[in-house]
């Protein structure tokens, strides 16, 4: 069995005298991992703490089966971080600060320029790489961020909001170059972000944290597969006969009577039948989805629970 | 360079020593510097004092050179310990004033732009930071300090023959520790204050008052007290005792070299002037400790 990207057990941290997380216990193994939660849910310290920055008051992190306290320097050389904030080095031209950020990661000089050539061109700043990065638009900072987070060339990601203050084509681009780095599968992301639509575009596992604990937990790509079976019928005609029939199927039903039928089809039973049925009966089935719980609805539901399961 | 491939490929190529890394902060900081024509310039002039203790040192045993101008030779002319003392507190005074120029630009801007997290997040410590930050003054403050003053002194074993080196040994011994003891506050006091401020001209204040002001203040409580207990507070004078002590117990009437001098009279014990030193420099791993992290926590 392949090793979890990251581990936690009963993991506590402790800031002063908050305690802000509170025992995570998991595994997960996801390539891209969304990190949901309301503020102050924890997101932001349970990065710190993968990266070193925050030590556990009680319990273990891994990343890659690598304890984040004990073999810190060994787990940081898998990884590549994208801060939220502004984080970037005063009077230096993007690329000499990529190269820099490639070097202290371990990579050669020659390398770490020319891949510090790669990564500004593959982000869109080739242009502007000879710029001092405090001329950068907020916009172009976040990309460069990006591109200091991916030129060593790490195993796992870390992405904390990385659509922050991107106008609508920026966002659009950001997504599509995280969606690049997932769909190629040669590094496991992690997207922390309060934006559930960024989430849903890019991560295909989610970790909703509430209050320091783990509120869900949840494979978005296994949720879509089990909902398809979900169905919702906005149908006219349809009468007990027909709904009958349905379950005759070896469908469940529920019909509200005006007209709306929801039911879940079993293994074996295809939409297929359900025409036929129609055709039999007179009914017109005006509109059919498959109906699938959104991450909003999911978020919804972690909020509203006191615990959400693993 | 495959500047074309525009698409995002993992690195499996060799990696660096782990161990080396600190020298790549150290690498582009000079870089940076040699872009500053002042510190270029005012590094190299540095190098003007010892180029003159090296003829004087040459004229010392090549005093025909002198008859051959004309010129009468000295009637006591000896280069011993405290000529390079002098030598010591001259360039170490040069060091400070390179220190207070480039040290608060280290760290503070790295603080200021939030950059800490991006240097931490890789396999690189916080004591790799800091030792990469200090390893920038510390070559360049040798370079100011024990490297010509050993010079020097080799210079002087050469021509005053293999006995003189041997009786003199405590003479390199004395520039190399006393320099380093010197780097070591110095790049400690300019990196700790400025992380403590953020601030690149408040820092460099900062240092200048820690050695200006506090001296001042130092003084007045002497003059006011009628004490000497205020030296305490004097760090030149705490260097220039221990930088005695180093050399030679006999310089003690009064010696040091121009603000390290320290006055006859007004000596306090040299363990004193040590443990003060040991206090000044754990405060500033205090604050560095405090102040280099990944990520600051606000309690």
């Amino acid at each position: 069995m392949a090793t979890p990207v990251i581990e936690l057990e009963n993991l506590e941290v402790r800031l002063g005298n908050r305690l802000i997380l509170k025992r995570l216990t998991g595994s997960f193994s996801g390539r891209a991992i969304g990190l949901l939660g309301p503020n102050g849910a924890g997101k932001s310290t349970l990065i710190n703490t993968l990266l070193g920055f925050l030590t556990p008051s009680a319990g273990t992190a891994r990343l890659f089966g690598m304890d984040v306290r004990r073999q810190a320097k060994e787990a940081r050389g898998l990884v590549g971080y994208m801060p939220e904030n502004d984080s970037f080095i005063a009077g230096m031209t993007g690329v000499r600060f990529v190269r820099l950020m490639a070097e202290l990661a371990g990579l050669p000089p020659q390398q770490a320029l020319e891949r510090a050539h790669e990564a500004f061109f593959w982000v869109g700043l080739g242009e502007v790489r000879y710029r001092t990065i405090g001329t950068y638009s907020l916009g172009m900072k976040q990309m460069a961020k990006l591109a200091q987070a991916i030129a060593h060339g790490p195993k796992l990601l870390f992405l904390d909001e990385p659509t922050n203050g991107l106008d609508p084509p920026a966002r659009q681009r950001m997504i599509q170059l995280i969606q690049e780095i997932r769909d190629r599968g040669d590094l496991h992301l992690i997207l922390s972000s309060h934006l559930l639509r960024d989430v849903e575009d890019c991560c295909d596992e989610v970790l909703i944290l509430k209050d320091g604990r783990v509120a869900a937990f949840c494979n978005l790509e296994e949720e879509r597969r089990a909902n398809r079976r979900f169905l919702e019928l906005e149908t006219r005609g349809a009468d007990a006969a027909f709904v009958g029939d349905i379950e005759g199927l070896g469908c469940e039903a529920a019909w509200s009577g005006n007209g709306k039928i929801k039911l879940v089809l079993p293994d074996g039973v295809e939409v297929r039948q359900l025409y036929e049925l129609a055709a039999v009966r007179q009914v017109q089935i005006r509109r059919l989805n498959h109906k699938r719980d959104s991450l909003e609805d999911i978020f919804l539901k972690a909020m509203e629970g006191a615990n959400g399961s693993l | 360079m495959a500047v074309y491939k525009k698409t995002y490929r993992p690195y499996d190529g060799h990696l660096t020593p782990s161990w080396s890394r600190f020298l790549v902060v150290a690498r582009y900081a000079y870089e940076d510097l040699r872009r500053s024509r002042f510190l270029s310039f005012f590094f190299f002039a540095s190098f003007l004092y010892p180029l003159g203790c090296a003829f004087t040192i040459y004229l010392r045993y090549n005093l025909g050179v002198l008859d051959a101008f004309g010129l009468a030779p000295p009637k006591s002319f000896a280069i011993e310990a405290p000529f390079y003392l002098t030598f010591l507190g001259f360039q170490s005074m040069l060091a400070f004033f390179l220190n207070a120029f480039i040290g608060p630009g280290l760290v503070a801007p790295d603080l200021a732009n939030n950059a800490l997290p991006l240097y931490l997040s890789r396999p690189f410590s916080r004591a790799e930071y800091v030792l990469g930050k200090m390893s920038v003054l510390a070559i360049l403050l040798s370079l100011m300090t024990w490297v010509p003053g050993l010079a020097l002194f080799a210079l002087q074993g050469y021509l005053a023959g293999f006995q003189w080196t041997m009786s003199n040994l405590r003479i390199p011994t004395a520039l190399f520790a006393g320099s380093w003891i010197w780097i070591l506050i110095l790049s400690l006091l300019s990196l700790a204050m400025s992380a403590w401020v953020k601030w690149k001209p408040v820092a460099g204040a900062l240092l200048f008052g820690i050695f200006f002001v506090a001296s001042g203040f130092g003084a007045a409580i002497n003059g006011v007290l009628k004490t000497k207990w205020g030296h305490l507070m004097n760090v030149s004078h705490l260097i220039g005792s221990v930088w005695v002590s180093l050399f030679e117990e006999p310089l003690k009437r009064g010696a040091g070299a121009v603000f390290f001098r320290v006055a006859f009279g007004e000596e306090i014990p040299i363990w004193c002037c040590w443990a003060s030193l040991i206090c000044l420099c754990l405060f500033c791993l205090y604050l560095l400790d405090r102040k280099i992290r990944g990520v600051e926590v606000i309690r």
